[in-house]
């Protein structure tokens, strides 16, 4: 490199380190805490999954900088202290992503990280979130490597809602308790990616236990991710011996699927277990098909309209008002990770006596037990930093009145039934034949 | 060959002892900015090599990724120190590019570049069905030792720093040297005429052979440097189709003049898109096409034509005041 | 293998390769007659799918009326906005941009749309927003049929239709009249043709909008069976270079039988061996380049000394 080029980044280097000293003072005036928040806002998961939860954490972050909140959340602030939110996209993949959380601690200084939707951005981001020793709250993404593999010892970052084993054990039990004997076979049309493969693999394992009559297609579908266009996919499905067809579909994928399979006829020939079906089926409404299992991961979204708590009808009422729209799970799965921070501070807050350091915040969240929207979460495994909830599963129904997807014939799954005990691998668990359960 | 020390040489060793000395007072995400710039910046002197016999490949992903899981898997057998990680990602990235190049050697132009393509879009496919190596989710990096060394966790990036700084000096020198030497130069005539070329008793596909290896290798030195910056490798940002454009978008940046040039050339397109994705977080992609289009518009030749056309500027000034103009 | 399977392969193949066709053809247009690989390509086909699902869900998703009529008037929508699409996105990229670019390195083309598509693929974003977009109405209107106990949906089949007779008129167009006579005398050597007294500044701008025309096109007739949203386009670019490369750059003929090896290969994947999906695509273009570079079908050039 020349002389010239080490100029321009010295000045470049002044100007950055002027910005960075004149932000910091900024933020010790005005007394905040500075979250980050990645979620999808440009591509293909932003409309399914990206907006809703960016919704969802400007909502419940007003609520918290207002003191809007129903107890025990009704006091403004983290800590005291008001919420400056950060949401910037989590597009592009690993190593940007990667780059972007070094820019948001190092440069913008945030405080804490609370969301990320790609199960690859959790995987990309929890070591460096470590390494950075910032709080870090995953809210969406699934894959169980995070605690399991790749930190397994982990220190800063959580996760307050259930891994995806869980939704797909729930998805088998669900089958189990309704229609244990008509299930002839199970075929399956997931993404060719990581979410995908692993989808199939977990709910594959635990029919294995749970209906071992059952067996599953030799032929699972993996059409590439965003292709769009599934015909010949159909035509196998419709052609398989199964009866039974499970999808982890999401987003725009999904509703192309939902309009060719319907075109088609497939819903009426087999039933579908859709695992994170609820992300579309309100925006398809009356052409979202009726009589099929769609999964949320936990309790929310559509199975969690109805509920009285006094948090979820603020969450539901005050999210129809600003938006227009019914909350869907990842927009409660965004709030609830706030609400799991405000847990934590608020807390650490009390026993501290004054602003809590990281450590502290991260002491109180570590293995704690909070009330969420619906019933509460139990950082239960790895550690204390892998959240276990409850799972519902039901069947899609539309009703008139409200005008909106509605679920029947639900069951609720306690925590300790669709979650391997700590300690416990998942797979390791699905294939010992889930030993350890208590339903 | 005309001196191995030239003005080039000169320049590298400077910015060297430059980034050595920076490494003293960079804050941590210039830093990591400054890793990715270095990554790229090697794979972009790949392609520049390439560049220079008319070559362009829109797959020098396959070379990067390669690299980058290499540092992956060596790490899983137990290999965790730097220098055995990039004579690994080094050598297999090069072999693989010794082997495509018998097969690629033969082709030119659009052809070339679009048969890249197909085969880092191969490579994709494979690495997303490998669920041992965590399918596109991606597999985690270890810190690594540096020659049995084990920095504290404060000094572990400076001191990765440096040694990436290293290993793209190595890279710029020796593309340097190699551009100037005469196989070096005898491939611009194959990119004028290749079978003139042929005539004069060369054989151009062994030229270009010996680029595609060396570019191949230089690819995998930058995907080796890009695993350990982000401690993260997966398919979609090592491996798609866009991330060759990246590289690619980093030489017409740059410009084909001087190997120095590529890596100022990745540092501004670090810049860009860092800025472009802080101030503009929903468009840009705008920004960073806009900012290409105006590039190829206005700069045909990259930012290092900003030099030349201020020299030509100075000697044309010289040029009037009476003084005779330097002859380079 | 049994009989009914090959036919359902047989036809899921043929609604796919005419999926490909549909999305290939604009870029083989251009890159025949101009040699430029057209990556802004995948934004016509954004905007043509934008185009048509918005209008369709602004005037048609809800309308009451005869099946009939609202087809046609879908099927009005589909074309009048793409042509629209055609001239003005055509005249846009072609005045704009690669006016200035044609004098210059294969390359650096490329990448200049390139660039051109990720401007466009943000303005998409800028005009239309996040929310993805349905217009399945056109879908359900036109029904379904069954074949071999299958049931598939009319409107894929319409869309074997329109591609051959995309085909056919691009192939009449070219060797029938006296348009395409001049466009081959380009085509086989723009300076020659330039000292004939042709107008090649025209003959470009009207290829452009013409292949502008046909990828918003395969955008628009898709939007009834996709999910409009963004990000669509990325997935179509290289899908349709895949096509393109094997059938042979620039052949119409070869875009043809390029979608049809391709889609086939890929529904008897999907039947027999759906593991191997991924790859179908990507190998077939490999295999094809190796043993014949020039694809397929390429057109004969002339070798320049």
């Amino acid at each position: 490199m020349t002389l010239g080029t080490t100029k321009t980044t010295l000045r470049l280097v002044g100007a950055a380190v002027a910005g960075a000293v004149a932000l910091g003072g900024g933020t010790a005036l005005a007394q905040t805490v500075k979250i980050g928040t990645p979620s999808f806002l440009t591509g293909a998961a932003a409309p399914a999954f990206g907006i809703p939860a960016k919704k969802g954490a400007e909502l419940i972050v007003r609520g918290i900088n207002n003191g809007e909140l129903p107890a025990p959340y009704n006091n403004s602030g983290l800590a005291g202290r008001q919420i400056e939110l950060l949401v910037y996209d989590e597009a592009g993949g690993g190593t940007k992503q990667v780059t972007e959380l070094r820019n948001k601690v190092q440069k913008d200084n945030v405080d804490a990280i609370i969301g990320i939707i790609s199960s690859g951005t959790c995987a990309a981001l929890t070591k460096v979130a470590e390494e950075l020793k910032v709080l870090t709250i995953q809210t969406v993404c699934g894959t169980p490597r995070v605690f399991e593999e790749i930190n397994k010892d982990p220190k800063y970052v959580f996760r307050t809602i259930n891994h995806a084993t869980a939704n797909n054990v729930s998805a088998a039990r669900y089958l189990a308790a309704k229609m244990k004997d008509k299930v002839k076979g199970f075929a399956g049309i997931n993404q060719n990616y990581a979410w995908g493969q692993d989808s199939w693999r977990d709910f594959e394992l635990a029919m294995k236990t749970l209906i071992p009559a059952a067996k599953a297609s030799t032929k699972p579908q993996f059409p590439k991710l965003f292709s769009g266009q599934y015909g010949t996919e159909i035509s196998a499905l419709s052609r398989s011996r199964e009866n039974i067809v499970h999808s982890s579909f999401w987003g725009g994928d999904l509703e192309a699927f939902i309009g060719q399979a319907s075109a088609r006829g497939l819903f009426k020939r087999k039933a579908f277990v859709l695992t994170v079906g609820e992300t579309v089926a309100y925006r398809l409404g009356k052409k979202f098909p009726q009589g099929i299992m769609a999964g949320t991961r936990g309790p929310y979204g559509m199975y969690v309209v109805d509920d009285q708590t006094p948090l979820n009808q603020w969450f539901q009422r005050e999210y129809r008002k600003a938006y227009g729209s019914p909350p869907s799970q990842p927009a409660y799965q965004y709030a609830q990770g706030f609400l799991a921070a405000k847990y934590a501070y608020d807390k650490a807050a009390k026993a501290a006596g004054k602003f809590p350091s990281t450590d502290q915040v991260i002491a109180e969240l570590r293995g704690a037990t909070f009330p969420t929207f619906v019933g509460n979460v139990k950082m239960g495994l790895s550690k204390g930093h892998q959240a276990i909830t409850d799972d519902r599963w039901g069947v899609t129904a539309w009703d008139e009145k409200r005008g909106e997807v509605v679920v029947k014939d639900v069951v609720v799954f306690p925590p300790e039934c669709v979650n391997p005990p700590d300690g416990v691998g998942s797979i390791e668990w699905l294939k010992g034949g889930m030993k350890g359960a208590s339903c | 060959m005309t001196r191995l020390f030239d003005k080039t040489f000169w320049g590298l060793t400077i910015g060297l002892v430059a980034l050595f000395a920076l490494n003293f007072l960079l804050e941590e995400w210039m830093r990591s900015i400054g890793l990715q710039s270095l990554s790229r910046g090697c794979v972009a002197i790949g392609l520049l090599v390439l560049w220079r016999t008319g070559l362009v490949s829109f797959g020098h992903a396959l070379f990067f990724g390669f690299g980058a899981y290499t540092v992956a898997m060596l790490q899983i057998i137990g290999v965790n120190d730097i220098i055995l990680l990039l004579i690994g990602g080094c050598a297999t990235a090069g072999l693989l590019a010794l082997v495509l190049g018998f097969l690629l050697r033969q082709y030119r132009a659009i052809f070339f570049a679009l048969l890249n393509m197909a085969f880092s879009m191969i490579l994709y496919g494979v690495l997303a069905k490998v669920e041992a190596l965590g399918s596109t989710d991606g597999i985690g990096i270890n810190q690594v030792s540096f020659f049995g060394f084990v920095p504290s966790d404060d000094s572990y990036r400076p001191t990765l720093f440096i040694f990436a700084v290293i290993f793209a000096y190595i890279a710029a020198v020796g593309s340097h040297w190699y551009l100037k030497s005469t196989l070096g130069l005898m491939t611009m005539a194959v990119r004028e005429n290749e079978i003139r070329v042929e005539y004069l008793g060369y054989s151009a596909e062994k030229a270009i052979h010996i680029k595609y290896v060396l570019s191949g290798v230089l690819a995998g030195m930058g995907g080796v440097i890009m695993a350990l910056t982000i401690g993260h490798v997966d398919p979609d940002s090592m491996v798609y189709w866009t991330v060759s454009g990246d590289f690619v978008f980093i030489t017409i940046l740059a410009g084909t003049g001087n190997v120095g040039a590529t890596f100022i050339g990745a540092l501004v397109y670090e810049l860009l898109r860092t800025y472009a994705f802080e101030f503009a977080p929903e468009i840009w992609q705008l920004i960073l096409g806009g900012s290409l289009l105006l590039i190829i518009m206005f700069l045909p030749d990259g930012l290092w034509s900003i030099r030349s056309e201020w020299r030509n500027r100075r000697a044309l000034a010289a040029a009037k005041s009476g003084d005779a103009p330097a002859g380079e | 293998m049994d009989f009914e399977l090959l036919l359902v392969i047989l036809v899921d193949g043929l609604v796919y390769s005419s999926y490909l066709f549909l999305v290939a053809v604009g870029l083989t247009v251009i890159f025949g007659v101009q040699k430029v690989l057209n990556v802004t390509h995948g934004a016509f086909y954004s905007f043509g799918a934008y185009l048509t699902a918005y209008l369709i869900g602004l005037w048609i998703n809800d309308a009451e009326g005869g099946a009939f009529e609202l087809l046609a008037f879908s099927l009005a929508v589909i074309l009048i906005g793409s042509v629209f699409l055609g001239i003005v996105l055509g005249v846009l990229i072609e005045r704009g941009l690669l006016k200035f670019l044609y004098t210059r390195d294969e390359h650096i083309v490329v990448l200049a749309t390139f660039a051109g598509f990720l401007v466009l693929e943000d303005v998409i974003l800028l005009i239309w927003g996040t929310d993805p977009y349905l217009a399945f109405r056109p879908l359900e209107l036109m029904g379904s049929s069954e074949i071999t106990g299958l049931i598939f949906d009319n409107y894929t089949f319409t869309m074997i239709g329109l591609s051959f007779l995309v085909a056919f008129v691009l192939w009449y167009g070219l060797n029938r009249t006296q348009f395409g006579k001049v466009l081959l005398a380009v085509i086989f050597d723009r300076e020659v043709s330039m000292a004939m007294g042709i107008n090649v500044t025209k003959i470009f701008l009207i290829t452009f909008m013409i292949g502008t025309f046909l990828g918003a096109l395969g955008g628009a007739y898709h939007a009834p069976i996709i999910s409009v949203q963004p990000g669509i386009g990325v997935e179509v670019i290289v899908l349709a270079f895949a096509v393109v490369v094997i059938g042979g750059m620039g052949s119409i003929p070869g875009a043809l039988i390029g979608a049809i090896v391709v889609g086939l290969s890929r529904a008897a994947a999907v039947h027999l061996y759906p593991e191997l999906e991924l790859f179908v695509i990507y190998a077939i273009m490999a295999l094809v380049l190796i043993f014949r570079p020039e694809g397929l079908f390429a057109p004969i050039q002339a070798r320049k000394i």
